[in-house]
């Protein structure tokens, strides 16, 4: 890979960011700040901070050693360790770097886990994951915030009502216990404050696509954009701060009619706007990509940049409703809506950024996504008749990325728009 | 000067090349299962679609004679699969060179001596069987390769001479064909073409003198006629040949498809995805296809087309070609018999054997199981071909389902044991209304549709 990549200034503040939360994590001994364990999908970060504890994503590691081109070796071990083949290799993943010392991605010891807080039961792997830890850290307390699944379309009041009943009396108290402190509400709303600001950047800046040539790339950048909501940021001042400044930046490339910047620079040619449904593999990270700004294929939308929260159906956090915000929040997370949902939030999507594709990238090791998605494919086609790709890979199981396969399909679901548009473009 | 369109198409297993007019007529194919590279593979392919061409041009030139006279039908048709073997010839003389370098190197004294007499054997009596089957079965039109036919007459000639010399002569064998399968030959089509009418004029002459079985020619009502004839068939004949000889069949314009295409010194608008060429060369050809399935020899596609012929979905095999065509030459070399012999035994069978595997390396070991506990063969391979299939249907009920009409295309499609299921199972699963397409030329559909995608780049 080339040296010089192309960087804008608000990577610069977002590596200082994460670079400053892995220094406080490694030095929670000292400061005496505890640390929790928890997931993405409807993380609770705000929570954590008002007791003035620090969050750890293991799923964020885990991609993080993907991309670092670590994770084939630890999988290796956490398979030796007994687990299968067919285990999440976020999992296995995760699993290795722990058995070898637990260095995070800056190359500082990750602190062993004052609480495990399993915030999202949709995805049953994240109950064994957390089983597995406990096996880890023999003696660490575990909550569980039990998720309802949005079975019919919607949260109901008494959906809202079970959660907020458990983090009153099950996730709260332990905290309260972990920490030292006692629950502060006017902290947490001040935190919520603060993550409503945020939802509504977000919303703007994925909203962006919308313009020819589109300014970001709304999945490969994309996920570099959610990087600060969903590694510990979630509520903070400097998430308002980097989003601010983020949304200010691509309103300049609006201004400027630039496109997206990619590793190698700014995309020249926006030849095909698509939707892309499903994580991205991370051991690849940049090859995957060049495969799609090579052939002028920008991402106008893809639904893993909602797998912390999906805010694009109108749902903000209510400061003036703490707890129940935090629950709607987590139930609102992508892999816990229905399929139903995830069509009709897929295909909002393709006609409000005007996709001339749809493609799929289902992940060996997460059911999560991958459940439905042939569903989820079908219905798109049928509905709005629009051209859909498929392709294979995993998350950071090295062994699962075919690039050959990869970039046959890709080139045979290109031409496929291409020979498309001339038709339509003739007619 | 008329123009002809060329689509390549480098198949995992196979290279194929198709010749069009302006009108997207098919006049010439070309196919070959060298595995030398993708530069010999193509011109073995288009040299060999071009001779096809001529013969087609012909045909298309002396239609008129053609259709009212069967004895000048019979003659053309005679000169062509004499050509054909002829062609066959060149490779076999070529091959018992080899044999006799691969022996000399290999062997020494008298196992030398007794395995150089094998040998010699087995490929004078291999030149004449073969002409036989040229003229009477139509070999020529099978698609059969050089490494088929030979293997098959080989391994019976040596079947029953003993283990001391079976393994010797299947190591002189291995080491002798690739050579001679990966080198490119180049033929002239005229001298080719006067040899084979002359060799074709004698045996017509011998007709009236011998009976039919030694002239290697069945006798019938054609034939009679031809037996006085022929003279002047050939007087007739001789001028329209030169000229075909003679015409510069101009490739206005070339389409490379497959796994191979990026290897083509083609320019990028000329290159295109096999998954774009097979479901246009299949509506080409089938113009109301909906759902194209195509399998390979290690890829299995489940595309679906709109009505122009365009791609709307498609669906491919990840990571494991267990159900492609490799699949099939796997289990008939477990079985000892050639590829061609699969399917007809298949077809035999009284039920089928219910096969677990959906992996080819387990299912060699389910097969020496199945025999073990006495299941006969042909019931064994009803159930492989059934298995394959299924993975097929499970693919295309992925890629969206079956849509009136479906077409079949691929190497595979021309086994019929698959095409039984195939059809079953599709008419089974999306209702007795489905059109079932399959061409004789459902191997080509990649480089025909890439030819046609050629003729467009000209247009456009």
């Amino acid at each position: 890979m080339s040296k010089d990549v192309a960087k804008e200034r608000s990577m610069i503040i977002q590596k200082e960011m994460i670079a400053n939360h892995f220094m406080a994590l490694s030095t929670a001994k000292e400061t005496g700040k505890k640390v929790v364990y928890t997931f993405v999908p409807g993380n609770i970060s705000e929570l954590i901070l008002s007791f003035d504890m620090l969050p750890v994503y293991p799923e964020i590691n885990a991609l993080q050693s993907g991309m670092r081109k670590k994770s084939g070796d630890y999988i290796r071990d956490a398979e030796q360790h007994g687990h299968s083949e067919d285990v999440c290799t976020y999992v296995k993943c995760d699993v290795g770097m722990m058995i070898n010392g637990n260095i995070g991605p800056t190359g500082e010891k990750i602190p062993n886990p004052d609480l495990l807080l399993l915030s999202y039961t949709g995805c049953f792997t994240f109950l064994k994951w957390f089983e597995t830890l406990e096996r880890l850290y023999p003696g660490v307390p575990v909550a569980l915030l039990h998720t309802p699944y949005q079975e019919a379309h919607k949260i109901t009041p008494e959906m809202t009502a079970y959660m907020v009943k458990q983090l009153k009396e099950e996730v709260i108290p332990k905290m309260e216990q972990v920490s030292g402190n006692k629950y502060d509400e006017e902290k947490l709303k001040a935190a919520l404050r603060n993550s409503s600001k945020v939802e509504q950047h977000i919303i703007n800046i994925f909203d962006t696509t919308k313009h020819r040539p589109s300014p970001i790339d709304a999945y490969f950048a994309g996920v570099y954009y959610i990087g600060p909501i969903n590694s510990g940021f979630r509520g903070t001042p400097q998430a308002v701060d980097y989003y601010a400044e983020l949304y200010k930046e691509i309103l300049e490339r609006i201004d400027n009619k630039l496109g997206p910047i990619t590793p190698e620079g700014v995309m020249e040619e926006e030849r095909f706007r698509l939707v892309v449904e499903g994580p991205p593999n991370w051991t690849h990270f940049r090859e995957f990509w060049k495969l799609f700004y090579d052939m002028g294929a920008v991402i106008v939308a893809s639904s893993y940049t909602k797998v912390g929260g999906v805010y694009d159906m109108g749902f903000r956090v209510n400061p003036d409703k703490p707890l129940e915000s935090l629950a709607e929040y987590c139930m609102n997370c992508y892999t816990n809506l229905n399929l139903q949902q995830r069509v009709d939030l897929l295909s909002k999507c393709i006609t409000d950024y005007h996709a001339d594709g749809f493609l799929v990238n289902s992940i060996k090791s997460c059911n999560s996504f991958s459940a439905g998605q042939l569903m989820i494919m079908q219905q798109l086609e049928r509905k709005l008749e629009i051209p859909i790709g498929f392709i294979e890979s995993d998350l950071v199981d090295p062994r699962y990325f075919s690039y050959s396969n990869i970039k046959n399909r890709l080139e045979s679901f290109f031409q496929m728009l291409e020979q498309r548009k001339m038709i339509i473009n003739r007619a | 000067m008329k123009k002809y369109f060329l689509g390549i198409d480098l198949g995992s297993t196979t290279s194929k090349a198709i010749i069009i007019d302006e009108n997207d007529n098919i006049i010439g194919r070309g196919i070959t299962n060298t595995r030398a590279n993708y530069t010999v593979a193509t011109e073995i392919a288009r040299l060999e679609a071009t001779y096809n061409a001529r013969f087609t041009l012909l045909k298309m030139k002396l239609q008129d004679e053609i259709e009212s006279r069967p004895d000048y039908k019979r003659y053309i048709r005679d000169v062509e699969s004499v050509f054909q073997y002829l062609q066959f010839k060149r490779r076999l003389d070529r091959l018992s060179v080899e044999f006799r370098d691969t022996i000399s190197t290999t062997f020494s004294g008298e196992k030398r001596d007794a395995i150089s007499g094998y040998v010699d054997g087995i490929v004078s009596r291999i030149g004449p069987s073969v002409l036989d089957e040229f003229l009477t079965g139509q070999l020529g039109s099978k698609n059969q390769f050089f490494r088929d036919i030979v293997s098959e007459r080989y391994n019976k000639e040596i079947a029953g001479l003993g283990k001391d010399f079976f393994e010797p002569m299947m190591l002189v064998y291995d080491k002798s064909i690739t050579k001679v399968e990966n080198e490119l030959t180049e033929y002239d089509f005229r001298e080719l073409v006067d040899h084979s009418m002359a060799l074709l004029n004698d045996k017509y002459a011998g007709l009236g003198e011998s009976s039919s079985e030694e002239s290697g020619l069945a006798f019938d009502s054609e034939l009679n006629l031809l037996k006085g004839n022929y003279k002047r068939i050939y007087d007739s004949l001789k001028g329209h040949i030169g000229f075909v000889a003679g015409l510069d069949i101009h490739i206005t314009d070339m389409v490379g498809t497959g796994y191979g295409r990026a290897l083509l010194p083609f320019p990028e608008k000329s290159i295109r995805s096999e998954i774009l060429c097979h479901a246009f060369g299949a509506h080409a050809v089938f113009p109301d296809t909906r759902t194209v399935l195509d399998i390979g020899g290690q890829d299995t596609k489940a595309i679906q087309v709109d009505s122009h012929g365009l791609v709307t979905s498609f669906y491919m095999n990840d990571r494991c070609a267990a159900g492609c065509g490799r699949y099939l030459g796997y289990i008939a070399d477990e079985f000892n018999i050639s590829l061609n012999e699969l399917g007809p035994l298949a077809i035999e069978a009284t039920k089928e054997v219910n096969i677990c595997s959906t992996c080819t390396v387990f299912a060699a070991a389910e097969i020496r199981e199945l025999l073990n506990v006495g299941q006969k063969r042909s019931d064994i391979l009803a159930g492989l071909h059934r298995a394959i299939v299924m993975r097929a249907m499970s693919l295309l009920a992925r890629s969206g389902g079956v849509r009136n009409e479906f077409t079949f295309t691929g190497g595979v499609a021309r086994n019929q044991a698959v095409l039984k299921y195939v059809s079953d199972l599709v008419l089974q699963n999306y209702g007795k209304d489905i059109k079932i397409n399959v061409h004789s030329d459902s191997i080509f559909m990649g480089a025909l549709g890439g030819a046609m995608f050629a003729r467009r780049n000209v247009i456009n």
